[in-house]
């Protein structure tokens, strides 16, 4: 009992502490940089109060998420089938490993200039960025499962003469499904992370738009709303993929 | 020798070996309708290989299987298997596992009330009536293993391979299990091909016991155990023939060779 309201103040003690530090911080800094009041957690607050009454917000909000979730549904359609061959074929995974490695200690925002060039404005390179972002850890985990099937489902499969299509549809994918979460979960916060500078490029909407928009104005109480809503949208969608992960894992 | 249509499953020559090792070589047996058989032998003889060569899935080297007087060159509709592992999906409840396959393309197409029914049918007879709505996850070794073998009859075999399935169970549960495929092979009138290397299975479960060993692995003595049934009930023949099958198995033991550095 002591131990579960323990859990739920630790956490909340450690936001009011940051909370805490941000206030003092700008107040230190505000002697010496008056601009900074602007930044102080009151305000912030009071400008995010505002700004969810907006539609306009909720617009970039909107433009944002449909970007996260058009460059997750790519990065699952091409991580999937490239980790079922990884996990499946050894001469695919030996061709292919220091590729990948390579492709994914590239930054993906390093690809920026060359996305805008050959896609052109707007949301096509953003996609092409999260996408590419995205992509490795749903690739490695799907590979990762792949090679920790339980041989004997595919033995079942076999002595049932399942075709190829089934055995992948009924057992392998099934098989791997919590692995494949897994990776979407690690994906979305790579691309979470990746949406905002990616959006501060050659669009005129969503959040990273929107800061760059604040600053622009000068409305930094809007900008430190706007931080502190991205981090917020950032936990819900970690929140729901942890979710949906548990979801599929209570099945077993 | 009978008639070739009184044999459900029949093999000659068979040999089988992985790259250049040999597993088995000269394998010649028969498994009549509704016949349990015991194929018993040490760990690594290579029983569990003939019993996968003689299910189709593998190739034999050398040799032919039939089953149902046609040529083996993949598992047969007629057959099932079960293995040491129950080996349930689990994303899916009991009675999916239990139906699992049932509506493959290559299996025999059964409209989807009877299949329900075959299931329903299959649960009860394991024991597991009302838990078909249950996760693997929530099942015991032994209620894992009786789903794995309500899969098995659910597709109404002729013949049952199984692959040493109660090893991994408990003495209690297993003898419990081994009582239950006696009765329900049975009831469904069907044969076993049971890999074992307990001796005591063997003869408590088998009608005919064949004796594996040697390398590369054979067949080498062969036991019709006409013990009424409960066997339990008749503890000398038991015992006579456990002694039996313990001298014979003592002659198979392979010899240290000498050029073992």
């Amino acid at each position: 009992m002591a131990s579960r309201r323990l859990r739920l103040l630790l956490p909340l003690g450690g936001l009011a502490a940051a909370v805490a530090l941000w206030s003092l911080g700008t107040a230190l800094l505000a002697r010496s940089v008056p601009i900074a009041t602007h930044f102080a957690p009151l305000g912030a607050l009071r400008a995010l109060v505002g700004l969810l009454g907006e539609a306009l917000l909720w617009e970039h909000i909107a433009v944002s998420l449909k970007r996260v979730a058009v460059g997750l549904a790519f990065a699952v359609g091409m991580g999937v089938p490239l980790g079922v061959l990884t996990g499946l074929s050894t001469l695919f995974a030996q061709a292919s490993g220091p590729l990948f490695q390579f492709l994914r200690m590239v930054s993906p925002l390093s690809w920026m200039p060359i996305a805008v060039m050959v896609l052109g404005i707007g949301d096509a390179p953003v996609y092409f960025l999260l996408a590419f972002a995205a992509v490795w850890p749903i690739l490695l985990n799907t590979a990762a499962g792949v090679a920790q099937l339980d041989r004997n489902w595919l033995l079942l499969a076999r002595s049932l003469s399942a075709t190829r299509f089934e055995t992948v549809a009924r057992v392998i994918l099934p098989g791997i499904t919590a692995h494949i979460l897994t990776g979407v979960r690690l994906a979305i916060g790579i691309i979470w992370i990746i949406l905002v500078p990616a959006e501060m490029l050659g669009v005129d909407a969503g959040l990273g738009y929107f800061i760059l928009d604040t600053r622009d104005r000068l409305a930094y109480a809007e900008l430190m709303a706007a931080v502190v809503l991205v981090g917020c949208l950032g936990f819900l969608l970690d929140f729901a993929a942890r979710w949906l992960h548990r979801l599929w894992l209570h099945g077993r | 020798m009978n008639a070739p249509a009184e044999h459900l499953l029949a093999a000659r020559g068979l040999a089988f070996h992985y790259g250049a090792q040999p597993v088995f070589a000269g394998v010649a047996l028969a498994i009549r309708r509704r016949e349990i058989v015991a194929l018993l032998g040490s760990s690594g003889c290579g029983k569990s290989t003939l019993l996968r060569a003689l299910a189709g899935l593998e190739s034999p080297a050398a040799g032919q299987v039939s089953f149902l007087d046609q040529a083996l060159a993949s598992p047969h509709p007629r057959s099932a298997l079960i293995f040491q592992q129950a080996s349930l999906l689990p994303w899916l409840t009991v009675e999916a596992n239990a139906a699992f396959g049932l509506d493959f393309r290559h299996q025999p197409a059964i409209a989807a009330a009877t299949r329900r029914e075959r299931v329903r049918e299959a649960l009860a007879a394991v024991g597991l009536a009302g838990r078909e709505s249950a996760w693997p996850a929530e099942l015991s070794g032994g209620q894992a293993q009786r789903v794995a073998l309500a899969r098995a009859l659910a597709r109404e075999p002729e013949l049952l391979f199984a692959d040493e399935p109660f090893s991994a169970l408990d003495a209690i549960t297993r003898a419990e299990m081994q009582n239950l495929l006696v009765e329900v092979v049975h009831r469904w009138h069907a044969a076993v091909l049971l890999v074992t290397h307990d001796i005591d299975e063997a003869i408590l479960v088998a009608d005919r016991i064949l004796l594996m060993g040697g390398r590369p692995g054979t067949l080498l003595a062969e036991w019709t155990v006409d013990i009424p049934r409960p066997r339990e009930d008749h503890p000398g023949a038991v015992t006579a023939l456990r002694l039996d099958i313990l001298s014979a198995l003592r002659d198979t033991f392979v010899q240290p060779t000498a050029d073992v550095a």
